[in-house]
């Protein structure tokens, strides 16, 4: 096992330069570090102008979210081992207008989320004294793998849609109203198809499955969509063929 | 130094996306080939009236079709629009599970089921065609 | 300079931040009220909680249970009236928690599931697996969108608090992605910034949690009460400091030396039992098992490894199907992290920095002694914790006294005139400040990290589990020449945009405060008591230190410690009894 690998980090200084350029640092290897322990080494011992968003380091807040030898992965949650001899290659998420360095701006997402209401919508809300709303576990069972979703971005990063299409709501969005939608508390479904059965929202999709591929927890968010898709049609012809059904 | 940056604006740096993009990786590549073989899906559903239009024009205008079909080179692009067929069919029915949520008894049906359903009414439609075509 | 002026501002987009923004929303929706933070709200350290939040749910249960067993659990230190208000309205919080989405687990009639948890006599932790503050947190975040009035600063830097006679009127903030500097005017403002675990070197503590809120209000006259109490969690995994929930524990995990002893039974916290046993072995408080595991490591029957001692947290009796059910994420967290899979392997642990006890001064609504400083959550001290923090309380701690600070603040903000214009001046002063001393300099010497290192190295060295008059002087020696030191910091970076080299300098001045007041506090309170174990003064003294340290800037930057009467409603102080 060699002792020191080369880390080839994507630099922009909008200040300085009107282009990116690479730079090469070259930092020590130990089993335990991940590629977030490495860029936190150049930070503290080569180069303090490195800038990089982090936080927990225990892959659930989605900060850290990088693309490492062209893959986007949560940088606190991959081995540099995993990754000898090396170089390895740091670049910001693609998909995002890079602000400096590694760090890339996500606003566009975060107007996406408020678009697709997520939160429980009711007609009417039950008064807090009167208790919890029941929800079995199976009925917990049907949202919670959508309900997983750390905003981390790798879907998006992976999703070439989201490049060509900026308007396309996106894998975690859309996920996440599914998330709602299926909650047994939930009545905004209807709301939420408004936004959703438009041209950027579900039919963006094209199913290149790559967003599913990379999300670090689980969130399917491609079969969200698909699912998605299936219950809209189904919604398209009930609405054709029985017009007399209240909406 | 930048000479367009202006304090307190910078500008984000924005890639843009080349027209090659999907050869960038094979899960694009294989996305890109899935979304192209559908033209030869096409193909064959326009081939299929064509060979209709021929039996109603009478028996010269059908064996001239099937003379042309018969050609080296001709029979080679079938097999490979065949190929690619199969290659979308495969893809595409790989995907179901993902869009398909059927519930049994309160219990989700496992992918692998629903993967399994799909092949199997895939090679019964097959058979039944080719016994509709051959005969017994 | 850049001036915007809202009525209410929440600096932190925590879980108290957003519950308080909500609160504030609610009470008033003619107000306009803004969350400043340094990140994303869905990367606030809340997301990283676990185990869950404890509220009174079930039958046998009562709100004199749930305060008596924190009261004990905070070896008396809390204050009675906060604590009585924190258990009556807990389970209010917890379900308009529920209607706003949280995903709790769920008994299978569809009520909700409860689990037990260290040092609580009944069951009363819900939880959502083990991804509980993940699930607030988001559900939180998510629910405020439904609110117009609230809007969001993402990633902005509070560099310091606005006062002008006497009133908090408002922030100063420095936009990262464009390093410009705003004024940020407020009729009140309330502090959601968290603790400050970094002050250590290994903590559960996320990078961002440095302590912000708390040298803010500090520096603007706020007395920052009971800092001496910095939880150590008696579980987490070696190197990474990743936090391995109490919940491992609760669902019937064992704590083994390396004998495969379970060691607690010597450091009377009861008699082993194959299930668990509330209130005893390894549900015992925090502070105990942190302590019996110095001692067991000073006897040599711990493991050794590069990255310190460590014991076996065993959960491979659990089986597979419970941990999948219960703790998922500590499979996935150990897979991940540990390189190893609980369901066949014991998990090394060992203790490391979770939480402050301590942290500003507030009354029962949150407000400080500043005028218009509001604060709650880890960032403030009401108290309910007072020595020592019983797992799951702290969750709930956010919402209730989030939820009571913005409806508190949203009143305040109500009957005050508008922001003085004074405060600009102020701001631009600040802005000058930034300049001078660290984007324009060009003759400093001193790195960041390296402070910041030695600062952790000297902390744990001198106010760890354990400490003594002669540690913590040390430590303060050394705390105060890296405050010299400091004042020659040189940044490498000078760019204004997105400088995290500059996030991570005043981050590291604020850090520098804390552990000033932490090391005065620990002087001042000579005697043994919770999470502050004193080995010269190894026992509780109820006669001189049953009270409150108040640390409180004085003129020469120093903090000066005066002491706070306790308040006592109920429950005299007694003996802290575990598992008999």
């Amino acid at each position: 096992m060699s002792d020191t690998v080369t880390m080839e980090v994507l630099r922009y200084r909008p200040e300085e330069e009107t282009e990116p350029t690479y730079e090469s640092f070259e930092v020590p290897v130990q089993p335990e570090w991940m590629i977030l322990d490495g860029l936190n080494h150049i930070k503290d011992q080569l180069d303090g102008s490195l800038s990089y968003r982090w936080a927990c380091r225990m892959g659930v807040c989605g900060s850290c979210g990088m693309l490492v030898n062209g893959r986007p992965v949560l940088t606190c949650a991959t081995y540099m081992e995993s990754l000898l001899p090396g170089p390895i290659r740091v670049e910001p998420l693609r998909g995002f207008p890079v602000i400096r360095d590694l760090v890339g701006d996500i606003t566009d997402f975060m107007g996406k989320l408020a678009a697709v209401k997520p939160y429980i919508v009711r007609e009417e809300e039950k008064p807090v004294e009167e208790g919890e709303y029941l929800q079995t576990p199976e009925e917990l069972a049907e949202y919670k793998q959508y309900s997983m979703c750390i905003n981390c971005m790798l879907c998006y990063s992976a999703c070439p849609i989201y490049r060509i299409e900026p308007d396309f709501i996106g894998p975690a969005a859309i996920a996440l109203a599914q998330r709602y939608n299926l909650d047994s508390r939930d009545e905004g479904a209807q709301e939420r198809m408004d936004v959703l059965s438009q041209h950027a929202g579900i039919w963006g999709c094209t199913l290149v499955g790559e967003c599913s591929e990379v999300c670090p927890k689980d969130v399917d968010p491609a079969g969200a969509i698909q699912r998605y898709k299936v219950s809209a049609t189904v919604d398209f012809f009930k609405s054709v063929l029985m017009p007399w059904r209240k909406e | 130094m930048n000479p367009d940056y202006r304090p307190y604006h910078p500008k984000w740096f924005r890639r843009r996306v080349p027209i090659f993009w999907w050869l960038r990786q094979a899960a694009y590549v294989k996305f890109i080939s899935r979304e192209l073989t559908c033209l030869l899906v096409a193909y064959v559903a326009i081939l299929l009236l064509v060979f209709v239009a021929a039996v109603d024009r009478g028996e010269a205008s059908y064996l001239a079709l099937v003379g042309w079909l018969s050609q080296p080179m001709v029979v080679a692009f079938h097999v490979a629009v065949l190929l690619g067929t199969l290659f979308h069919t495969v893809t595409w029915l790989n995907l179901a599970p993902m869009a398909l949520v059927v519930k049994v008894g309160g219990r989700r049906v496992p992918a692998r089921a629903i993967l399994l359903g799909h092949y199997f009414a895939w090679v019964a439609c097959t058979i039944a065609v080719a016994w509709a075509l051959v005969g017994p | 300079m850049d001036t915007r002026v809202h009525d209410v501002l929440l600096v932190g987009g925590g879980g108290a931040g957003l519950r308080a923004a909500i609160a504030v929303a609610e009470t008033n929706p003619g107000l306009s009220v803004a969350v400043v933070s340094k990140v994303y709200p869905m990367r606030s350290h809340t997301v990283s909680a676990e185990g869950g939040a404890a509220a009174v749910v079930r039958d046998e249960d009562s709100l004199e249970a749930h305060a008596y067993d924190t009261i004990s659990g905070g070896d008396w230190l809390c204050d009675q009236d906060a604590v009585e208000a924190f258990v009556r309205e807990a389970t209010r919080e917890m379900v308009q928690l529920e209607h706003w989405g949280c995903p709790w687990s769920r008994q299978p009639d569809g009520r909700i599931a409860t689990r037990p948890f260290g040092g609580m006599k009944i069951e009363r932790t819900w939880y959502a697996a083990d991804k509980t503050g993940f699930h607030m947190l988001h559900a939180l975040f998510q629910t405020t969108l439904r609110y117009p009035p609230i809007k969001r600063y993402d990633e902005f830097f509070v560099t310091r608090l606005l006062v002008d006679d006497g009133r908090c009127q408002g922030v100063v903030a420095l936009e990262v992605a464009t390093g410009k500097v705003q004024a940020l005017l407020a009729k009140a403002v309330i502090l959601c910034s968290g603790g400050g675990g970094k002050v250590f070197p290994f903590t559960t503590n996320a990078n961002i949690k440095t302590g912000d809120g708390m040298a803010m209000a500090y520096q603007s006259g706020a007395p920052l009460k009971d800092m001496e109490f910095v939880q150590y969690h008696p579980t987490g995994l070696p190197f990474t400091g990743i936090l391995i929930t109490e919940a491992a524990r609760a669902e019937g995990g064992w704590l083994l030396n390396k004998d495969g002893y379970r060691y607690l039974q010597d450091y009377d916290l009861g008699t082993p039992s194959p299930t668990p046993v509330k209130r005893s072995m390894e549900l015992g408080p925090r502070d105990r098992l942190s302590q019996a595991f110095v001692a067991e490591s000073k006897a040599g029957r711990a493991i050794p490894t590069p990255y310190g001692d460590v014991v076996h947290l065993d959960v491979r009796h659990l089986g597979e199907a419970v941990i999948d059910k219960k703790i998922p994420f500590v499979r996935e967290l150990c897979l991940k992290y540990q390189k190893l899979d609980p369901v066949k392997e014991m998990i090394p642990v060992r203790p490391v920095v979770h939480y402050m006890m301590g942290g500003v001064a507030t009354d029962l609504d949150g407000a400080t002694p500043v005028a218009g400083l509001f604060a709650a959550g880890e960032v403030a001290c009401v108290s309910i914790n007072g020595a020592n923090r019983l797992g799951s309380n702290s969750l709930t701690e956010l919402l209730v006294f989030g939820a009571r600070a913005g409806r508190a603040a949203a009143r305040f903000a109500g009957a005050q005139p508008d922001p003085s214009s004074a405060l600009v001046a102020q701001a631009a002063d600040e802005e000058r400040r930034l300049h001078r001393d660290f984007l324009g300099r060009t003759d400093g010497t001193e790195r960041v990290a390296d402070i910041r290192s030695e600062m952790q190295q000297a902390m744990e060295a001198g106010a760890g589990i354990y400490r003594d008059e002669e540690s913590i002087q040390v430590a303060a020696t050394k705390v105060a020449a890296l405050r010299q030191r400091f004042r020659r910091v040189a940044l490498q970076d000078s760019s204004r945009t997105f400088n995290t080299e500059l996030v991570s300098a005043l981050e590291l001045s604020n850090l520098l405060d804390l552990a000033e007041v932490i090391l005065a506090s620990a002087a001042a309170r000579r005697e043994s008591r919770g999470a502050h174990q004193r080995t010269d003064f190894p026992e509780r003294d109820d006669e001189g230190f049953l009270a409150h340290t108040m640390a409180r800037q004085g003129e020469d930057g120093r903090p000066r410690i005066e002491f706070d009467p306790v308040t006592i409603t109920t429950w005299p102080p007694g003996e802290r009894v575990y598992g008999r």
